[in-house]
């Protein structure tokens, strides 16, 4: 696939401010009826004007900062001019010349397991149009509805270059984002259009063609696989590709086209007079000091402070709650057994389950690592009370007081070695003509004996003993 | 004057006067208004005549332009395709207004969009002067000089984007003051050209231009370009001249100016010398620029600002709905009248691919060579004076089919507003029997000793005490 | 010169529709307007930076607080067309 060149605009929602771009209507519209959230400014009302969220700032150059952007001197607003039922005022306040930030990158590991750097062509700010709803598809609907509760939200425009050479790239870099705007608090990931993604994908030597309306991180994969083979198909029959727009209809999983070069839009970018520049170079040195501990750097720490292996630390810094939740365990048991049970036993069963950490509480967590070190359970009941506490609730002890799930005491288990090892004659036999595996079809008795409260470790000792014991 | 009327309400009846002004506008022929607020302001006046309300305006009615956005009653910017749009809320202005206690009496007429020099463009028919019936009251906030010019309100408030309030008191006889850009807060303002704009009043006087100043004037959160400024232009307006340098600027006076229009202005300068003013020539050398690159400016502006009227959220939607960009193509032709379109596809073609950089980056290139102009200038005088119009009212029909000649009417107010600079026209005589405006103009936020000069002509003369003979 | 395709371009951008006979009084009326404008390129303004604004401000905000948004019915109120609380906008192709 090196003949595969992508480049990504992504439009990130700063859900995490209180209020709109640039008027005071609130943000949290997601599970509000229509129209509930405008104003005469982000309706497009006549006279109305537009007032810069200072935050809205603040958290722009956070991203950029952390993306390892420089942040320009002076920046200002320009209008975008189109024309479409979702932008009441028949343009958009964005950036053009003299945007936020640019000239930044981030790193991933490449589908050759080798780190690539996607470089960061800039970030800039800009508002969300409203949201349409089509009766039917875009293409089919006899009318559109229009709901401008969307309309005037925070967006944080990311441009990449071209540097990306798979889907699956794409999907890495886009994981990464995410994990990053997490970490800095100014993005839940979670609520409906929170990323949304446009794509220029062309194969070498092709046009570029443009793929909008992506509307998820895990839906990239799938949308730009799909134009990839479209591209090559086209190759194959002797069809050059065209520049174009096409439009990424989900429920279809196709691409469609929506513009051809010939009717691309002529932006008539000029700058919004309503606003003023902004000089903000000097909040820089602030912001900077600010910035929490971004996903890279907390890996390595992990690995170093903790002493666990490093994909173990990567799986527990690519989300900032499950970072946070690992931590505070670590601090409190031994972080090794920690990182081993969150990173591969209850993320999994969350994964599983759909469920996200804080469906865990860090103190049931604590809990069945400390009894595990203290040898009171086996792993297997660690995994049952883990599963358990997800499936029913409880805590740790009370499920296994409740259910005898107790690590056998030493003489249980002899007793059922003694039992397990004389009712299995024929193995013994085997084991001692020198099949060394024959050992396990005991130890696994022992198992079912003590209904799996016997450390298999241990029980694999006593049974080799008793069976020396036995024949010497 | 409204001092006075203040005084005449308050012993008097707020629901009186207000019926006696509403009784002349039903019999009048000018087509001053676009929309009465008639129950609305007479209940105001009710409930002030049975409980009178303190505040610079108590009690007094004022006349709106049609493009200030006013809760509850209907604003059009006189266009077919906004008609029928009642804002959700006031403009800036309008709440200062009525904190003040003044009663928004009705909408004005006005050239659709604001666009014009006549009042001529208005989806509603033509307004007519009151010294002249066959002739234009100027533009484009024709209607509110009409009205206050013939007695059919006290004061009203209209917007200047290029002269468009000193163009029409001119033409009115009245007095009519643009502010600097960023002293009136514009939010609720329908924008024509956004950077250009300021909202003014429209008087008899320019103490009434005072009052009104500090009423509307200050800092305003919502307009990001709002600038404080200290509210104390009524006190300002006294005192004498005593010193003013006054400059009179050559570009101004010559070929195409009416010689009646000249002599009047020249008649002002030496009375304002005769208060102790000094004057001499000036030179602003890119005046003849001015012009292509306001209009530049302007229709680019507007082709941005007026892309929002497309029949979905309010206005005109007529007939079956097709596909989204044949529809909106639609209504957009139909509602809006024909020099709004030129303008508009004017814009579009000046910022389009290709053109952006000789038309409107240059035009912002000239702009920046003019504000020199002024800034140069303003350093060794105080107060520029010129005439406000190079002629006098024109008849109605008269320049309307040529679009470049009425653009060119605009030629001695469009600098001022590339300048940002604060700029008033006053009545100064009369050329055949029609007003003449004498323009001054001061540095930027130094409205006060423009108020001041205006002041002190306007008590050395009589013209302001003249009304038209029609009422 | 501005020539009939021109002026079927910019009324597509600008998204209003022009009938026939207004695409001819156009053409011609752009052209002399356009030559009027044309007389700024007899002004020098070689390092003249432009004037965005006449403001000499930066930096204007507001703080990060929600505020009372519109009713959904003094939302839609002016909406010539409207269904179950959205405005009601033609199909899109």
């Amino acid at each position: 696939m090196d003949d595969v060149i992508i480049g990504l605009e992504i439009h990130v929602q700063l859900n995490k401010l209180r209020s709109k771009m640039f008027c005071g209507c609130s943000t949290s519209y997601h599970d509000a009826p229509p129209n509930t959230h405008t104003c005469p400014v982000c309706l497009g009302l006549p006279g109305s004007l537009p007032v810069l969220n200072r935050r809205a700032v603040e958290f722009g150059i956070k991203v950029a900062l952390a993306l390892n952007c420089r942040i320009a001197e002076e920046t200002m607003f320009y209008r975008k001019n189109y024309y479409y039922p979702d932008l009441p005022k028949g343009f958009q306040i964005s950036q053009y010349d003299y945007p936020l930030a640019t000239g930044g990158h981030v790193l991933i590991k490449g589908d050759d397991g080798q780190e690539r750097r996607i470089r960061i062509t800039r970030v800039h700010m800009e508002e969300d149009p409203g949201r349409l709803v089509h009766a039917g598809t875009i293409d089919k609907a006899k009318y559109t509805l229009v709901d401008y509760n969307r309309c005037g939200m925070p967006l944080l425009e990311v441009v990449t270059e071209p540097d990306l050479r798979s889907p699956k790239e794409a999907r890495l870099f886009l994981d990464k984002l995410r994990t990053i705007l997490e970490y800095l608090d100014v993005f839940d990931g979670n609520l409906e259009g929170a990323l949304r993604v446009d794509s220029n994908v062309s194969l070498a030597g092709g046009d570029r063609v443009e793929v909008k309306n992506i509307s998820s991180h895990k839906g990239v994969e799938k949308a730009l696989s799909y134009e990839i083979t479209r591209q090559r198909n086209l190759k194959r029959r002797g069809i050059e590709v065209v520049q174009e727009t096409r439009h990424y209809d989900e429920l279809r999983g196709v691409t469609v086209s929506i513009r051809t070069k010939e009717e691309a839009h002529d932006y008539r970018y000029f700058p919004e007079m309503d606003l003023v520049p902004l000089r903000i170079a000097d909040w820089v040195p602030r912001i900077k000091a600010e910035l929490p501990e971004l996903p890279d750097a907390k890996r390595e720490r992990f690995r170093e402070q903790y002493g666990i292996t490093d994909d173990h630390a990567k799986s527990l810094t690519s989300e900032i709650k499950v970072a946070d939740f690992y931590e505070w365990v670590a601090a409190r048991s031994d972080p090794k057994l920690a990182a081993v049970w969150i990173a591969d036993v209850l993320k999994g069963e969350l994964n599983y389950r759909d469920l996200t950490i804080d469906s865990f509480s860090r103190d049931h967590m604590l809990e069945i690592v400390r009894m595990l070190s203290e040898r009171e359970i086996t792993d297997e009941i660690a995994v049952t009370l883990i599963r358990t506490i997800l499936d029913r609730g409880g805590s740790p002890r009370e499920i296994a007081e409740s259910m005898g799930l107790k690590r056998a005491d030493d003489d249980y288990v002899v007793q059922a070695v003694r039992e397990a090892v004389a009712d299995s004659q024929e193995a013994v036999r085997d084991y001692l003509s020198g099949n060394a595996r024959a050992i396990n079809y005991i130890v696994g008795q022992v198992m079912k004996r003590t209904k799996g409260r016997a450390d298999p470790s241990v029980a694999h000792r006593l049974v080799k003993e008793e069976i020396e014991r036995q024949s010497s | 004057m409204l001092t006075q009327l203040k005084e005449e309400i308050l012993s008097g009846s707020a629901e009186e006067y207000l019926h006696k002004i509403f009784e002349r506008i039903e019999r009048s022929r000018l087509n001053a208004f676009t929309t009465l607020a008639r129950e609305s302001a007479l209940e105001a006046a009710r409930e002030f005549d049975a409980r009178p309300w303190k505040g610079a305006l108590a009690g007094i009615p004022i006349a709106i332009k049609d493009n200030i956005c006013t809760k509850g009653i209907e604003t059009t910017c006189s266009s077919r395709i906004l008609r029928g749009f009642v804002p959700p809320y006031d403009a800036h202005v309008i709440e200062r207004l009525k904190a003040e206690g003044a009663i928004i009496m009705g909408k004005t007429n006005m050239d659709e969009f604001a666009m014009g020099t006549s009042t001529e463009t208005s989806c509603f028919g033509p307004t007519r002067n009151p010294w002249d019936l066959e002739r234009v009251p100027g533009g484009s906030s024709g209607g509110s000089a009409a009205a206050v010019a013939a007695g059919e309100a006290p004061c009203a408030l209209g917007s200047d984007t290029g002269g468009s309030v000193r163009c029409p008191a001119s033409f009115c006889g009245i007095v009519g003051l643009k502010p600097t850009y960023g002293l009136v807060s514009r939010y609720g303002l329908i924008a024509y050209a956004n950077s250009l704009e300021q909202i003014g009043p429209l008087t008899k006087t320019v103490e009434d231009a005072a009052l009104l100043l500090d009423v509307i004037g200050g800092h305003d959160p919502r307009d990001s370009t709002s600038v404080a400024s200290e509210k104390n232009y009524l006190n300002s307006i006294f005192g004498d001249v005593r010193g003013t340098r006054i400059g009179v600027p050559q570009e101004y006076f010559g070929e195409g100016v009416d010689p009646g229009v000249e002599r009047a202005v020249w008649d002002a300068i030496s009375v304002l010398e005769g208060l102790g003013a000094s004057w001499k020539m000036i030179s602003l050398p890119h005046t003849k620029y001015a012009l292509p690159a306001y209009y530049i400016i302007a229709m680019s502006e507007a082709s941005s600002n007026l892309a929002r009227f497309d029949g979905l959220r309010y206005g005109l939607r007529v007939g079956e709905d097709r596909d989204w960009h044949t529809t909106f193509s639609e209504i957009r032709a139909m509602g809006f009248g024909k020099e709004t379109k030129r303008r508009i596809l004017l814009g579009t073609y000046a910022l389009s691919a290709g053109y952006y950089g000789r038309y409107y980056l240059k035009a912002l290139k000239v702009r920046t060579l003019i504000r020199r102009d002024f800034e140069h200038a303003l350093k060794e005088v105080d107060i520029i004076a010129s005439p406000t119009m190079p002629f006098p009212a024109f008849r109605i029909g008269e320049r309307i089919t040529d679009p470049l000649s009425l653009y060119m009417s605009d030629v001695f107010t469009v600098p001022i507003n590339l300048a940002g600079i604060p700029a008033i026209s006053l009545p100064c005589g009369f050329s055949d029997g029609l007003p003449v405006g004498l323009q001054l103009m001061s540095r930027p936020f130094e409205e006060g000793l423009l108020l001041r000069v205006a002041n002190a002509y306007e008590k050395a003369t009589p013209y302001h005490l003249r009304s038209p003979e029609v009422v | 010169m501005i020539t009939i395709k021109d002026v079927e371009h910019i009324s597509w951008l600008a998204s209003i529709r022009i009938s026939d006979e207004e695409r001819e009084e156009l053409v011609a009326q752009f052209n002399t307007i356009l030559e009027y404008f044309q007389q700024m390129d007899e002004v020098d303004t070689e390092g003249v930076e432009p004037t965005y604004r006449v403001v000499d401000l930066a930096n204007v905000f507001r703080d990060d607080l929600p505020r009372e948004s519109l009713s959904q019915e003094d939302a839609l109120r002016n909406a010539p067309r409207r269904e179950e609380g959205y405005f009601r906008s033609p199909r899109i192709v």
